[in-house]
């Protein structure tokens, strides 16, 4: 009963004839849309729909950012989940695998483990004074990394009690699939997050830059685009890359210099155990304060100024636009290669004119490491939070001496002043 | 040629692939390749295949066994370099199986990619730990420090140059080999690296932490290969036919006895329970301290149920043989799933051993399947029980903060300290 021309053609993963083509996506246009085009060629209302639902995102957008940081934070999360379902739906179409044994809980239970891990780590950092009241939450936070792998061992070995003779293959496939997927869409969104604590203009101008990189790429594309830049998305041109690069990086400075004044975006995200809120009013850090630069000698004649009053934080602005602009389209590159590896034409419908929510944040796939790496690199060092979570966690003994050494430091730096009482 | 290569091991396995028959009932199974050295082949020629292949089995497990002495004595920085050589090696054997899987050897750039990507990976983490346990050295010398204090930039910066050259490398006809061998090479990635390098945090926490976790998993393996030898009869489930719930319960008991006599025996030596610290000024590793609170004897009362087993009254153990216990326990219960995993996946891909570096053994995986989460969970149980973060690290980080920063945490210290009680109110010291 060996079957050998199957088991040949199971191992052949080289022909592609295997992935059955995907029926042409459903049409999920809302019906007022249509019927308010329904006079125009296909062609213009394909525009029409792709520009109404982007203004309808961009509009939601910022109706979110009003609404302040728990509100992105839930969004972050919304996205997350739903970025996540979408790839895992694509893993089993591909391998036919939606039928697999008890596979679609496990996927949804590490996502939970994984985010269980993740927010344990950061978000009760900056809630410890809330944490620090609440016996049964001390306990959890005290012992959470043994809690968490506990979790994700069951996971585990519920995977490996789950292994059933014929589908072997498939199954370690889908495993896979899933922590890869773990780890670029989980990962991704607690550093977002992480930034956004940081003040939400991390969050802000990260994000717009690579949205506005997507549309002036586009335009620019559209009205002087002649060089193709890669074979893998023949749509994108040079001239497009270019023009895209020199805009986002103008758009970058001057959203920076708006969104530097208030001390609603600028300000490090804090919890208030008192009126149980996160409140944004600080003493905006040197970034975000007014300096003079003198203007190169090379733009003097150009612009015709000396100097030129700007945020420090602009400067920072310029390289997130340039990577952005830059290293960004590589996460686009990404998507379209596995796009066409996977034969999808979008990752799902979710969107009317665009596909799936993962369509419209595959750039965004490196920008929020990079600005994490960034932050920690040059701006601020580790997370004052975390680091007294820590401390507060030592033997008494050690926080003795570590307060020793703490206080001869302050002093000898004059940022205490040596006194004869406390 | 590839396709004829496959169709000779599909016939070679599937004779032998069958796990039903019993090593010792059925004809024993052919290996691909025989490298055993000239010597024991000449030696065991008079022997029939059966006992020739218990024997190899035998005296390399053996030869393993003295080698891990050998360095153990050899000492921390010759064993860091054996766990990543062994590391290396895993990835290599991975790896190539996902090429013979895919046919994908000729991809272009892929072999290029993966030990670079293998590199990064070793770098960041190398970097973190380094710093931590070198500090004083890494301040010493400029370029070290600049290494340091940019260490997550440089390494992101060298990941995504791989990123980048992945994605330029993609080829119209080989898109989906080449996303396949991109997800294989990070998640074998994720599970070889990740767990060598919390191998090598155990150690510098003591090498105790090294050797009895270790010895527990192969003991576990071990015993419950001759416990369900001599007297299995209940199969465990339908992976792995050959174990049986003798050999589990078996191994259990003796890997948990185990554990707390070697545990008894290295907790009086200081080369063993003390943590492995660099030496700036003799530019080598020391072990040499007062041992802590874990590694003292101390008085347990024996409770009542064992008592009249025992026959004694209380027992002088060491705390950490407590600890041990938990280990063991890990060892035994949990560290089998790890190889039902290995199992699954050499099924899966059917294949019989992940290689043949090891003559009548397979691989260098086939021996460290069992290893995965024991490394993981060992790490964790340090972290929650044994002691907490480390201070002069946290002092370091201190040190990066801006000042306001450094006074918010100071006065939050000191008043939790003066809460505590341990601070008095009025004391200054």
């Amino acid at each position: 009963e060996v079957d050998l021309e199957e088991r040949l053609r199971e191992l052949d993963l080289r022909s592609d004839l295997d992935i059955p083509d995907v029926p042409p996506p459903t049409d999920s246009t809302p019906e007022i849309l249509k019927r308010a085009l329904s006079g125009l060629s296909a062609r213009w209302k394909n525009w029409w729909i792709r520009g109404i639902l982007s203004l309808a995102m961009i509009s939601g957008f910022f109706l979110i950012i009003y609404m302040g940081s728990f509100m992105l934070m839930l969004l972050v999360l919304s996205i997350q989940v739903k970025c996540y379902h979408e790839i895992i739906t694509i893993g089993y179409r591909v391998y036919h695998s939606y039928d697999l044994p008890w596979f679609r809980s496990l996927s949804w239970y590490f996502l939970l483990c994984v985010n269980y891990f993740f927010y344990g780590e950061t978000v009760a950092d900056y809630f410890a004074t809330f944490v620090q009241r609440r016996e049964q939450l001390q306990f959890l936070i005290r012992y959470h990394r043994f809690i968490s792998f506990a979790l994700y061992l069951t996971g585990f070995c519920m995977f490996v009690l789950s292994l059933v003779k014929k589908h072997y293959r498939l199954q370690f496939y889908m495993f896979a699939w899933t922590h890869v997927t773990l780890l670029i869409t989980v990962t991704q969104s607690h550093l977002v997050i992480q930034n956004l604590f940081e003040g939400m203009i991390w969050f802000l101008v990260p994000i717009s830059s690579v949205i506005c990189n997507d549309i002036t790429a586009y335009i620019f594309g559209f009205f002087f685009g002649r060089t193709p830049l890669i074979k893998l998305s023949p749509k994108k041109t040079w001239e497009g890359f270019i023009g895209g690069f020199f805009s986002t990086v103008v758009f970058g400075f001057i959203f920076s210099y708006f969104l530097a004044q208030h001390q609603y975006f600028v300000c490090p995200v804090e919890y208030n155990s008192e009126t149980n809120r996160f409140v944004t009013e600080c003493e905006p850090s040197e970034l975000f304060q007014m300096k003079k630069y003198s203007v190169p000698p090379l733009l003097r004649a150009v612009l015709g100024w000396e100097t030129v009053n700007m945020y420090p934080f602009q400067m920072h602005s310029f390289a997130l636009s340039t990577f952005a602009s830059l290293i960004g389209p590589f996460g686009g590159f990404f998507a379209s290669g596995f796009k066409r590896a996977f034969k999808i034409k979008d990752f799902a419908d979710t969107i009317p004119g665009h596909g799936g929510i993962m369509d419209r944040f595959d750039c965004q796939y490196l920008m929020a490491t990079f600005v994490h790496v960034y932050i920690t690199s040059f701006i601020r060092g580790p997370n004052p939070s975390k680091l007294l979570k820590q401390l507060l966690i030592l033997q008494p003994e050690q926080q003795l001496s570590v307060y020793k050494t703490l206080k001869s430091h302050l002093v000898e730096k004059g940022i205490l002043q040596p006194s004869l009482r406390g | 040629l590839q396709e004829s290569e496959s169709e000779n091991k599909l016939d070679g396995e599937t004779a032998s692939d069958s796990e039903s028959k019993s090593e010792f009932g059925g004809s024993s199974p052919v290996p691909t390749s025989d490298d055993t050295p000239e010597v024991l082949n000449r030696a065991l020629s008079n022997l029939s295949s059966r006992w020739k292949n218990w024997w190899v089995r035998g005296i390399l497990t053996l030869a393993m066994i003295t080698f891990f002495f050998i360095i153990i004595y050899l000492g921390p920085m010759v064993l860091m370099t054996i766990v990543m050589c062994v590391q290396i090696k895993c990835f290599h054997e991975i790896i190539t199986i996902g090429y013979n899987v895919y046919h994908s050897y000729d991809l272009p750039w892929f072999r290029t990619l993966s030990w670079y990507f293998l590199l990064c990976v070793n770098y960041f983490f190398y970097g973190e730990t380094v710093t931590d346990y070198f500090f004083t050295l890494v301040q010493r010398e400029e370029p070290l420090r600049i290494l340091s204090k940019y260490h997550r930039f440089i390494s992101f910066a060298l990941y995504l140059t791989g990123f980048c050259m992945f994605v330029l490398s993609l080829v119209k006809k080989h898109y989906r080999l080449q996303f396949y061998m991109f997800g294989w090479t990070h998640v074998t990635l994720l599970i070889v690296v990740t767990q060598s390098h919390l191998i090598i945090h155990n150690l510098f926490e003591g090498m105790i932490w090294f050797i009895v976790p270790i010895s527990c998993v192969i003991c576990n393996d071990i015993m419950a290969y001759m416990f369900g030898f001599f007297f299995g009869r209940t199969a465990w489930g339908k992976l792995s036919p050959k174990k049986t719930w003798e050999g589990f319960i078996g191994g259990f008991f003796s890997t948990v006895l185990f554990g707390l006599l070697l545990s008894y025996v290295m907790s009086g030596y200081r080369c063993f329970t003390c943590p492995v610290e660099f030496n700036n000024d003799t530019n080598s590793f020391t072990v040499d301290c007062e041992p802590s609170e874990l590694f003292q004897l101390q008085e347990y009362n024996i409770p009542v149920v064992l008592q009249s087993v025992v026959g004694w009254k209380t027992v002088r153990m060491y705390p950490f043989q407590i600890h041990s216990i938990a280990l063991s326990t890990f060892a035994s219960l949990i560290g089998p799933f790890g190889g039902f995993f290995a199992s699954g996946f050499k099924r899966a891909f059917k294949i019989k051993d992940f290689a043949n570096t090891i003559p009548g053994h397979g691989g260098i995986m086939d021996r460290f399947d069992c290893q995965y989460l024991m490394a993981t969970f060992v790490n964790v149980y340090i972290a929650s029980f044994i002691r907490g973060p480390n201070p002069s690290k946290l002092i370091q980080q201190f040190l990066t903060l801006r000042p306001d920063q450094q006074l918010h945490i100071f006065n939050t210290l000191k008043a939790h300290l003066v809460d505590r009680g341990v601070l008095g109110s009025l004391e200054d010291a």
